[in-house]
């Protein structure tokens, strides 16, 4: 079994409690584990994106090479598509479809969208809709990891326990968000 | 336990019986001194973790507890090690008592710096071992390693990592924690005191001292040779480029291979398997410090490729892609760039109390044909961006008052520095002092956010200080002026600032708000306090 999963979005918007809980998950199938994240300027604000490598092989290097990662799961669809050189020509890319618009010239949507258009295995998600109408307005990055769950090849149940060793320290209401939002994704993916 | 590089180093240290860490925030190495603030045992023990004001202060201290017999570990990024360099090299005459790990991190590529000096040379500079874990096991394992070497030899011990090895986790093994030493002193107390007669002295030490760290390294578990069949090319891979060289080989590296993680270079292991190989390779994270002394001047018997014959760059990170086409080897196929992508630079938050000064001194300086508003390191070094594009110059920690003040030397006005509060004190009180002691007609805005924010809002050392300090350093009272910044005080900001530019002398502005993002921080800290969490 191996994966290598970039993990992308703009600063602020919880790409590293998706990799937490890939990352707990893993552990718990005793696999091994890399995990690269940015800390420092870029977090203001700027692009940012964590490589994650789950194996059940010994893994050498921290970075995921080109043309390699198996997932891109990406809180915005631009970052998503930043780093579409990494993507395996197989690989999946699950991405929430809601611009975030910090920048003057942050391309057309549309565009965006055509670019999405040409590559095969992608899942585009409003994540930040589905959040608010099933009252989870906090959960939305756990929606994506649901949809990703399948491209990722870990186990439903491996994720709902990593959900709960990660957030049980925030209670009952919080675990159960995002189990829900968990549960969402799976089933928007299908 | 699933561990930073940085949690590996602090876990490492902590568990080789550590008495104490100093250190300054500095990406990548901030998360050494905070795992250390946060960990049980550490705190159980009563292990010295607070900031210090900056990098020469925290070498100085650690070199002080080491005097004392105890284990002591200072913390920095590369840029720090030049600002505790004095301190550093002299700590090699001094020599040691409690061992003494100094950690430098270095930032190729510069995802979080102004440059990308390689530390391995200031190890080489201080004659002092030096230490380069290629992954999160072997930084935990060295660091008791480390102690016990710099006890045995007397002296410090310098360990380089660089940003991918200090922000990427993975599972490491831990062990359990030694005791920590017993305070005593020093058997050689009078070779701390380094006048000219001792320092020679110390100096032949050290200096004689250099065959015997040659013999360590080239002995050192941690440079290991693996041979292979295929010896048309033998590789020198250190620290973390070792680990994208087994990238490239999956079942193993067909080439033989020298693993270099402890300096000197191992001038006997590399001679050994250059005589074996048709050429050599050399991957290194950083600038060419293990080519260059590989090199020489003279010329060699085989050919060497590296980052000065242009089979690998001279700048950047290194990663698996550049180590293949450097091997030659093919890499993946892969999708072309998506070109509707833009760069999507880092920018201060909304609601950031910088922004309003920046906005205010723009609109202000509109008014001024030669203004220059010279910056400084941290958050509000983006004011550099748009939509602000306020300063002229980011180069040190501190050198915003100090280059205002040289250039109002030669005739500019208005000269206007702008330096966070940290920052401030860490390396800016003695320059406003210069521009005190010459009345210097020059305005200093020491953007106050209660914390050092740009590393992720840890304790600032000058808080609650600053208009003391200014009045001690000798600031006129009346020219200390304090503002809230927020949108809707523009009119406020903006008036104070033009008073004080029109100033002839040393004047200081303090526009103070907390930073948003502890300041949320501490919201959610206190509404946790109130209501418990339901479980």
């Amino acid at each position: 079994m191996k994966s290598d999963i970039i993990l992308c979005g703009v600063g602020g918007q919880g790409i590293l409690s998706i990799a937490t809980i890939i990352g707990e998950a893993a552990m718990n199938e005793g696999l091994y584990i890399k995990q690269a994240e940015v800390h420092g300027m870029s977090q203001r604000g700027g692009d940012v994106q964590s490589n994650l490598r789950i194996s059940s092989q010994p893994i050498s290097s921290d970075l995921i090479p080109l043309g390699q990662a198996d997932v891109i799961i990406s809180m915005e669809p631009m970052e998503a598509l930043r780093y579409l050189p990494f993507l395996s020509k197989n690989g999946w890319i699950i991405t929430s479809s809601v611009p975030f618009v910090n920048i003057a010239n942050y391309p057309d949507i549309e565009k965006l969208k055509a670019d999405f258009a040409k590559l095969s295995n992608v899942i585009f998600l409003d994540i930040d809709q589905l959040a608010k109408s099933n009252q989870i307005p906090r959960s939305a990055n756990m929606i994506l990891l649901g949809a990703a769950q399948k491209a990722l090849g870990l186990d439903l149940d491996k994720l709902i326990t990593a959900i709960h060793t990660v957030f049980k320290h925030k209670g009952k209401t919080v675990v159960d968000a995002n189990i829900c939002a968990l549960k969402i994704g799976v089933d928007h993916a299908k | 336990m699933l561990l930073l590089g940085d949690q590996a180093i602090a876990l490492g240290a902590i568990n080789a019986g550590l008495s104490g860490v100093y250190a300054y925030p500095g990406t990548p190495s901030t998360e050494i001194t905070e795992y250390i603030q946060d960990s049980k045992i550490a705190q159980q023990r009563g292990l010295h973790s607070r900031w210090c004001t900056n990098e020469k202060t925290a070498m100085e201290a650690a070199l002080g507890l080491s005097f004392v017999g105890k284990r002591a570990l200072v913390c920095m990024k590369h840029v720090g090690l030049n600002v505790c360099a004095d301190c550093f090299v002299n700590s090699a005459m001094t020599g040691v008592n409690g061992g003494l790990v100094v950690l430098v991190a270095d930032d190729p590529s510069m995802h979080s710096s102004q440059n990308e000096q390689d530390s391995r040379f200031y190890g080489k500079f201080a004659m002092v071992p030096t230490l380069e874990p290629s992954n999160q096991q072997e930084a935990y394992d060295m660091m008791d390693y480390a102690y016990e070497l710099s006890e045995t030899v007397n002296l410090p011990v310098l360990m380089r990592i660089t940003t991918r090895m200090a922000h990427s986790r993975a599972v490491v093994e831990v062990g359990e924690p030694k005791e920590e030493n017993a305070f005593h002193f020093p058997q050689n107390e009078k070779e701390w005191v380094l006048l000219p007669a001792i320092a020679r002295r110390r100096n032949n030490v050290v200096t004689s001292q250099q065959p015997d760290l040659l013999k360590r390294a080239e002995e050192s578990k941690f440079n290991k040779f693996f041979n292979a069949t295929n010896h048309q090319i033998g590789i020198l891979a250190s620290g973390i480029a070792y680990n994208y060289l087994m990238e490239c080989f999956p079942t193993g590296c067909k080439y033989p291979v020298l693993k270099i993680s402890q300096y000197p270079l191992p001038k006997n292991q590399i001679s050994k398997i250059a005589s074996t190989c048709k050429s050599l390779l050399i991957l290194e994270e950083g600038q060419p410090f293990i080519e260059d002394q590989v090199r020489g001047i003279l010329p060699l018997n085989i050919p060497i490729m590296g980052k000065l014959s242009g089979e690998l760059p001279r700048t950047g990170e290194l990663n698996t892609d550049l180590v293949k086409k450097a091997l030659g080897l093919p890499c993946q196929e892969c999708f072309a760039p998506c070109e509707d992508v833009t760069p999507r630079p880092p920018a201060l938050c909304q609601g950031c109390g910088h922004r309003s000064v920046f906005e205010a001194l723009n609109l202000i300086l509109k008014d001024y044909a030669h203004a220059k508003v010279f910056g400084d390191i941290g958050c509000y070094t983006l004011g550099a961006l748009p939509p602000y594009r306020a300063l002229s110059s980011c180069v040190d920690m501190g050198a915003s008052i100090t280059m205002a003040k040289g250039a109002a030397d030669g005739g500019l006005f208005p000269a206007i520095a702008v330096i966070g509060d940290s920052t401030f004190t860490h390396s800016g009180m003695t320059g406003l002092l210069d521009a005190v002691n010459e009345n210097s007609p020059i305005t200093i805005v020491i953007s106050d956010n209660l914390t050092t924010a740009m590393t992720g809002g840890q304790d600032s050392a000058g808080t609650n200080k600053f208009e003391a300090i200014c009045r001690g350093i000798g600031v006129p009272e009346e020219h200390i002026r304090v503002v809230i910044p927020t949108p809707n005080n523009m009119d406020e900001i903006i008036r104070i600032i033009r008073e004080e530019i029109e100033y002839k002398g040393v004047s200081v502005i303090i526009p103070r708000r907390e930073c948003i993002q502890t300041a949320s921080r501490h919201a959610k800290e206190r509404a946790a306090k109130t209501t418990p969490a339901n479980n």
